[in-house]
């Protein structure tokens, strides 16, 4: 299966053409992000103000929160992660059709906030590709709102069309580095516990 | 204004009089509690009679919580903490027994009130100890295949190899994923 690569190994990425459509491609995909709620605690509630009435993220075509991942553009990990919610979290996120962006909201899911704990993950970004971290415990919905607009902002960037023309029709999967293109999260293998010894002085697993 | 006091302070002599005479020939020892609770302290091979006879000789009908309390590293390490509540007398008792910090284990109580099961398990969850007799010993809160009791005192809050479950799972679903195997061809 050939690419749509020109015979001198140049795309014609930069013409008028190719932005265009990467401009229309990007208006669609801005403007009807839709959440898959991975509500896990209280900032849940907050979530859930937000799509609602008074906040209102219709406003910004993000309105319609689908229960089913793979009708979902947009996972907010509202909430503290447990390691052992981590493999359902990450479930879901497999499940969610490309092109796909993960917000973490709130300090839980940013890094662990208070829990500094064995039971919780330190940070989301330890087993998902995170685009926009929002602080607060938990935020109001202004904050999250904002997020999504500074996430509009993101995607506006992206250059969907120029990578179809340059061959990477997938646009995820890297298979020479065996890496994610847009989302190299899978670098980052360890946890701050290991070194931490019981009062025992015996290791524990290791 | 009395009268309360008075039937107060009865009521509290009347639980130890009844538990007392319950008790009968079982060896224990009254502990005193700063909240008045009667307590008291039993070797750990008399737990099924002494809660036999709580449960159907002073009127204990209601298990309130089993947990323990590790003293590490003093030994015998583990306190197991047991309390009942009486519904018919209005009143509570806490009883004690201390097992040591090798295989430590005590009898269930699951055969008296078969809603301690859970209550067992999650102190085995947190603690490891083993309450023989239980049929459905397992883990509770924690994942299957975790190897720490995360509630004993020599376990950093942090914990040890947090991720270790996460990451094996990880690993499984990448050897299955099709973007693998594409890369491998």
């Amino acid at each position: 299966m050939g690419s749509l690569k020109s015979a001198d190994g140049h795309a014609s990425d930069t013409g008028f053409f190719a932005t265009q459509v990467d401009w229309v491609v990007n208006w669609g995909r801005k403007n009807s992000l839709w959440p898959m709620p991975l509500g896990l605690s209280c900032c849940g509630i907050e979530l859930m103000a937000m799509i609602g009435p008074k906040f209102d993220i219709a406003r910004f075509g993000a309105e319609a929160a689908r229960f089913s991942p793979r009708q979902c553009d947009l996972m907010v990990v509202a909430g503290t992660l447990t390691w052992r919610m981590a493999e359902a979290a990450r479930l879901i996120y497999d499940q969610m059709p490309d092109p796909k962006w993960v917000i973490a909201m709130g300090v839980c899911s940013s890094s662990g906030g208070m829990y500094d704990s064995y039971s919780v993950v330190q940070g989301v970004d330890m087993i998902l590709p995170v685009d926009l971290y929002v602080p607060g415990c938990p935020p109001r919905p202004d904050a999250v709102i904002d997020s999504i607009l500074k996430l509009q902002k993101k995607i506006e960037r992206e250059r969907p069309f120029q990578l179809l023309l340059e061959g990477d029709v997938v646009g995820e999967y890297d298979s020479g580095t065996k890496r994610f293109l847009r989302a190299p999260n899978h670098a980052v293998e360890t946890t701050r516990s290991h070194e931490v010894l019981p009062p025992s002085g015996k290791k524990g697993r290791a | 204004m009395n009268t309360v006091g008075l039937t107060v302070g009865l009521t509290v002599g009347l639980t130890a009089e009844r538990i007392a005479s319950a008790l009968g020939g079982i060896a224990h020892e009254s502990m005193t509690m700063r909240d008045g609770c009667p307590s008291y302290r039993i070797a750990p091979e008399q737990v099924i009679a002494v809660m036999t006879a709580l449960r159907d000789r002073a009127g204990f009908d209601t298990n309130v919580f089993v947990t323990a309390i590790d003293r590490f590293p003093e030994e015998p390490r583990f306190t197991v903490a047991w309390a009942f509540l009486s519904t018919t007398h209005n009143d509570r008792v806490r009883v004690y027994t201390r097992i040591p910090g090798e295989n430590p284990a005590v009898a269930t109580i699951t055969g008296l009130w078969p809603g301690t099961a859970y209550s067992e398990r999650e102190c085995f969850d947190m603690f490891g100890i083993d309450f023989v007799g239980h049929t459905g010993l397992k883990r509770l809160l924690m994942p299957d295949g975790y190897d720490h009791f995360p509630l004993r005192k020599d376990f950093p809050h942090q914990g040890i190899e947090p991720d270790r479950l996460y990451r094996e799972w990880d690993q499984r679903r990448r050897d299955r994923s099709p973007l693998r195997s594409e890369s491998q061809a």
